[in-house]
């Protein structure tokens, strides 16, 4: 492989994880909602408002841990509105993350006109950012060096992420339960797991996940605020989360996927290709919509047998009235 | 002591129309309370909202302009809705419906006689918009392929295709660097009524009357709402669901189309920036908290318009940001869907379950001698 | 076995009373356990055995009455009492989640389980208690995975993982081969040697004769007699089970039997499981007369008439309406052929709860030319057309515009049948008409159902209630196990032979025709009699 060949794979590795970075972590957050039962559809408002309220904060306070914090807290408060309408008031789920995400990038968006200094827009504005953090010796290796090993905070912190949650998910006592309530909520009832606390929960990490998420564009991947910040990414990753059945390992290749897309068509760009550029933006809607009808066929065929864990897609479940 | 949601017998007309009331009520609160942590006197703001959405006729008139959209797609959405197809794709049909209307008053036009110019805009339009969304119908119909994500992505490669249609291809080669398309032959031009206000009103408004229609007296109307009150009882009376479902979205499609068509023609009298600006995603919030009713989409429609201008007229007025509108819109449905847990069920606080009449110790005693 | 009447019962249900709106489901029930012996709780649907068995595992309150345990007198609010009092109940729909293993299910919810369970133990104690009593299953296994029967034993095993003494099992038989339920008379006959004992529901004598000690029967809500299974037999058993003499009424005038209306070949069927539903089923229901289907739920009866209104496919086998064949055929194609169907679920299915009294009438009728020109329907000529129904069918509502799930049950069905008869061209499908009804409506669904013989139609009824069929149909079929095991003109019909087949039993009494059942070998008729 020439030297020119290994540069351009580095370069794409390293954007596909920069690319993935926010969608991963509102995938994750995503699967740990359905798995417990609760369909979340407001990822994307809730990415937009982890976005913008690091940035804010970012910006105004200087300090990153604390811009990282407030999104966090940002997305799980934003869901637990969610939880409160969907679980205890028993509201319409598709509706319900619907509006959160209508509030949700309406927020966004007027906070982003008003926590610039004086109150002016946040638009334009340069604040802190993410650094990249390369890892001594490891970034030096061929390759993985410079897009594994020389990355910043928050996507090393998905290499501790994933594998952990894939590890509560399956291996944890908690993990078992929430599986139980959103596998079989009737179920997990009469052995007396209680179904409400256990949504209520999860639903909250996966808000806070996607506010994460949300954080790491407006400080990293885009470094600043703008009004469509995320580009859909929230409804990627709920679309991410069908194709990785529901499992946090296999999220991985999903957000690679569409990191990847975004990786290439901004290598293409920068390489003068004479692909328009709205075809090559197209990409990712187009191969999110491909991807779910290639599942959603294959699961049909295979009738639900054979399976495992995937599905008995915990969507929208009713809980035990 | 526990909470316990018992369901009605009888959903009373007042609540059903308490509760939107009551909703807007609440999201008026949190308005205020925003405005308050803007410094700005809620009350005023409010004043100069309404003022400056129906205050006169030329307010009227600019909230015409974003209730008629809002109106059309409303409808679109609410017919979907209530095959429970969850129709996202609202903006993305409402620009194709103007992609395919700018076609005809671009270059279509060239060809056919003067006066067919605007309704072939609109047919065409309309259909473009059915088109597509009957590719997630197709997809969600026969292959069960989830409505949600397929609609919305759908918006997303429209809108990217608008833009680049009127970036590229389709530029005004005397834009001075203004992205957009030429500006139409009057022959394209939907008339006006007064200001930048336009016909498309009657539209929606005749298209109100047939949906009513559609949907109270016809066979198809009839069959619509049993599959949305019950596919299982629809199944048993042999109605063909996936049929219905691609119908059922071919006018929502054909709708939302119509509302693009009425901006291109109507509002901008050219393809640029500024079609897709929400109305597909407000549009369901007007059906929602219409609850379906066609009627109730054009009054909720023309009052949330009112909501978007006056936002606007206050944002410049009192340098308040323009997302207010938005985030006003937002927050009227959270106690619209709290709110309709209560149209459908009583509170009731229950006590803890009674002793049973457990027969005392001595007695089981004596008689098990 | 007479040993365990001298000592105590280890459980004593007293005067178990439970109501619910309109229907006295126990009614001072006494029931007593003893230790080591395996009870029968026998009954016709209805009859209140799982009632009182939800009552015992704690998902039920009774209303009146007391439950002893090991002598102590308990007060059970919940599944999980019950679990510490060691009563605990294997449903007919397992509480298992599919998608996880046999040692994850058995663990959920259990007390003390670590955060990091370690599986291992649990696996080794399910392997022993699986050698121990026969339930051997792969703890690693998915549910998914697993058979019926085999899920049925993770269900078991975890009972007998919390220590359960008291087992109850509802129907446990009813998802088994013959082989299975073989190997579960082991698994119960070794699991009260211990010491702990076990109840199980059934409608099926043969089993009752093979698995248990004793047996209680209930009917109407009541406990009519408690037998000694060595000393009973399924001739006594079956009339203690379906009770009362039967008087036939006389007011059905005869009919001329016009041609075949219904005709349906060798059909065979998976139910929604995917077990076979219908092995082989072939019946033919002429014009004026009504064939009626008896038998317990879950023999095959939904699924016969779903296949023949258009709501199932067949494996194999033909269904013929009016000579049309409609085998696998949609809805529609079986309403245009001239099928009506009052189906089982009222409000599910039959009916639009949220829509107006005429417009579920309409539910039919609104496609035809008399209350449709093109697409447009006529409200007017629908209204006048409900009006018709409500009077003809005396159905009480306060208009025709009220929604319809306003209405009481009888009425419901009224409506339902209002519609369906007089949509009916040839073939009414009628699955349970009167399930849940008073004496009154009950009465004029019958008259119903006899005044649409006299028009020429052919009339399927399908009913748990014996009463019913002797009364109103000309032909009794009874179905178990997905099979019709005989026919019978129903002046011949014998009533206690009918009890028989309906529990899978071949009656003596050659006045019965009835079919040689393939393939399942374990008739127990010559030692029936015990």
């Amino acid at each position: 492989m020439s030297a020119l060949d290994l540069s351009l794979l580095t370069s794409i590795l390293t954007i596909t994880l920069r690319a993935g970075t926010s969608l991963l972590y509102a995938t994750i957050g995503e699967i740990y909602a359905e798995r417990s039962g609760v369909l979340n559809l407001g990822v994307e408002g809730m990415m937009m408002v982890g976005a913008v309220s690091a940035f804010a904060v970012g910006y105004h306070t200087g300090s990153l841990l604390l811009a990282v914090a407030v999104a966090l807290i940002a997305g799980t408060l934003m869901a637990l509105i969610h939880a409160f309408l969907s679980i205890t008031l028993r509201a319409n789920q598709v509706v319900s993350g619907l509006t959160l995400t209508l509030f949700g990038t309406g927020l966004a968006s007027f906070l982003g006109q008003r926590l610039g200094p004086g109150g002016s827009r946040l638009v334009g504005l340069v604040g802190p950012s993410l650094s990249r953090l390369p890892i001594p010796m490891l970034s030096d290796l061929p390759l993985v060096g410079p897009s594994l090993f020389n990355q910043d905070i928050l996507t090393y912190g998905l290499y501790g992420l994933v594998p952990l949650a894939w590890w509560y998910l399956y291996k944890t006592r908690p993990g078992l339960y929430m599986r139980s309530v959103g596998e079989n909520p009737q179920t997990a009832d009469a052995m007396g797991i209680r179904v409400g606390a256990n949504r209520y929960l999860y639903t909250m990490v996966g808000g806070a996940l996607a506010g994460l998420g949300g954080a790491h564009l407006s400080l990293a991947y885009t470094k600043g605020w703008t009004e469509n910040i995320t580009g859909g990414r929230g409804w990627i990753a709920v679309a991410l989360v069908i194709f990785a059945m529901w499992d946090p390992l296999r999220a991985v290749i999903g957000a690679a996927l569409f990191g990847g897309i975004n990786a290439v068509q901004f290598r293409m760009q920068a390489a003068g290709t004479t692909i328009p550029a709205a075809l090559l933006n197209m990409l990712p809607y187009i191969a999110t919509i491909l991807v779910l009808v290639i599942i959603t066929w294959w699961e049909t065929l295979r009738k639900r047998i054979g399976a495992p864990g995937a599905l008995g897609v915990p969507y929208a479940r009713e809980e035990k009235g | 002591m526990r909470i316990v949601f018992e369901k009605r017998q009888e959903v009373s007309r007042t609540i059903r129309v308490l509760v939107p009331v009551l909703s807007l009520v609440f999201a008026l609160i949190f308005g205020a309370v925003l405005l308050l942590l803007s410094g700005v006197n809620p009350l005023v703001a409010y004043a100069a909202m309404a003022q400056g959405a129906f205050g006169d006729v030329h307010a009227l008139a600019e909230t015409l302009v974003k209730a008629i959209p809002l109106m059309l797609t409303g409808l679109g959405v609410s017919i979907a809705f209530r095959m429970l197809f969850w129709n996202i794709g609202a903006e993305g049909q409402l620009a194709m419906g103007g992609l395919a209307a700018t076609w005809v008053a671009l270059y279509a036009s060239r060809s056919l006689p003067g006066w067919s110019v605007v309704p072939a805009a609109i047919l065409l339009g309309m259909i473009a918009g059915a088109l597509w969304a009957a590719i997630p119908a197709v997809l969600r119909a026969y292959l069960q392929v989830n409505e949600t994500i397929t609609t919305l992505m759908m918006n997303y490669i429209a809108i990217l295709l608008v833009s680049h249609m009127y970036h590229g291809p389709w530029r005004d080669p005397e834009g001075y660097g203004f992205p957009g398309t030429a500006r139409f032959p009057e022959v394209a031009w939907l008339p006006r009524i007064y200001d930048r206000a336009h016909a498309g009103l009657f539209l929606a408004l005749i298209a109100a009357a047939i949906l009513w229609f559609v949907l109270q007296r016809t066979k198809w109307g009839f069959e619509l709402r049993i599959t949305g009150e019950n596919p299982k009882a629809a199944r048993y009376i042999g109605i063909n669901i996936p049929r219905l479902i691609l119908v059922a979205m071919l006018v929502s499609g054909g709708l939302c189309g119509l509302a693009g068509v009425c901006e291109v023609t109507g509002v901008m009298r050219r393809l640029q920036q500024g079609l897709t600006v929400g109305y597909g995603y407000t549009a369901i919030i007007v059906a929602w908290m219409s609850q379906l009713n066609p009627w109730g989409v054009l009054l909720v429609g023309f009052l949330l318009a009112g909501l978007l201008v006056g936002g606007d007229q206050i944002q410049m007025a009192m340098g308040l940001p323009a997302a207010m509108g938005l985030v006003l819109q937002g927050a009227l449905l959270f106690p619209m869907l709290g709110g309709s847990l209560f149209a459908e069920y009583k509170l009731r606080i229950v006590r803890s379950e009674p002793q049973d009449a457990v027969l005392s110790h001595e007695s089981v005693a004596k008689e098990a001698k | 076995m007479t040993e365990s009447r001298t000592r105590d019962p280890i459980l004593r249900m007293r005067g178990i009373t439970k109501r619910f709106p309109g229907v006295l489901a126990n009614d001072h029930i006494d029931l007593k356990l003893f230790e080591g012996e395996v009870l029968a709780l026998l009954g016709e649907n209805g009859a209140g055995k799982s009632t009182l068995m939800n009552v015992l595992c704690g998902l039920y309150r009774p209303d009146e009455g007391a439950i002893t345990v090991q002598g102590d007198l308990v007060d059970i609010q919940s599944p999980r009492d019950a679990y510490d009092l060691g009563i605990g109940m294997v449903h007919q729909n397992f509480m298992l989640v599919e998608t996880m293993t046999v040692a994850e299910n058995v663990v959920l919810g259990l007390q003390g389980l670590s955060f990091q369970p370690e599986l291992r133990h649990v696996k080794r104690r399910l392997e022993a208690l699986g050698e121990q009593y026969g339930l051997q299953v792969d703890p690693d296994a998915y549910i998914w995975q697993l058979s019926v029967g085999e899920q049925q034993r993770v269900e078991i095993l975890k009972l007998l993982y919390r220590d359960v003494d008291i087992l109850i099992l509802d129907e446990p038989t009813a998802v088994l081969t013959p082989q299975e339920v073989d190997d579960l008379v082991e698994v119960l006959r070794r699991v009260v040697k211990e010491g702990k004992a076990a109840i199980f529901i059934t409608h099926k004598l043969r089993e009752v004769m093979m698995f248990s000690d004793r047996v209680t029967v209930l009917r109407g809500g009541k406990n009519v007699a408690t037998r000694s299974t060595s000393e009973t037999s399924p001739e006594e058993l079956a009339r203690l089970m379906v009770g009362r003499e039967v008087l036939f009424q006389l007011d059905k005038t005869a009919c001329e039997l016009g041609g075949a209306v219904l005709e349906v070949e060798d059909l065979e069927a998976l139910n929604d499981k995917g077990l076979p539903a219908l092995r082989g089923v072939s019946l033919t229901v002429r014009a004026g007369e009504i064939v009626g289907i008896a038998g317990v739920a879950g023999n095959g009866q939904r699924e016969l008439a779903e296949v023949i209104t258009g709501l199932r496919d067949v494996v194999d086998g033909e269904v013929y309406v009016n000579d049309n064949c409609i085998t696998n055929c949609s809805p529609l194609r079986a309403i245009q052929a001239g099928v009506s169907h009052v189906p089982e679920d009222r409000v599910e299915m039959g009916l639009v709860g949220d829509m107006s009294v005429a417009e579920n009438l309409a539910l039919k009728a609104y496609r035809t030319s008399e209350f449709s020109r093109g697409p447009v329907l006529h409200p007017t000529r629908m209204r006048f057309f409900a009006e018709d129904l409500i009077d003809g069918f005396d159905i009480a509502t306060p208009g025709p515009e009220t929604r319809v799930k306003f209405l009481s049950g009888g009425n419901l069905q009224k409506a339902i049948l209002a519609r369906e008869l007089t949509a009916c061209e040839g073939l009414l499908v009628a699955v349970h008409p009167t399930r849940g009804l008073d004496v009154g409506a009950t009465e004029t669904v019958r008259d119903l159902l006899l005044k649409q013989r006299e028009e020429g139609t052919a009339v399927l009824l399908i009913s748990e209630d014996l009463d019913e069929l002797m009364e109103v149909s000309d032909r009794i079929a009874v179905m178990f196990e997905g099979e019709i095991v005989g026919i019978v003109p129903t002046e011949e019909a014998d009533i206690d032979a009918i009890g028989l087949m309906m529990a899978g039993e071949q009656p003596r009494s050659s006045k019965s025709r009835s079919r040689s059942r393939s393939g399942t070998q374990s008739q127990t008729q010559e030692g029936a009699a015990g």
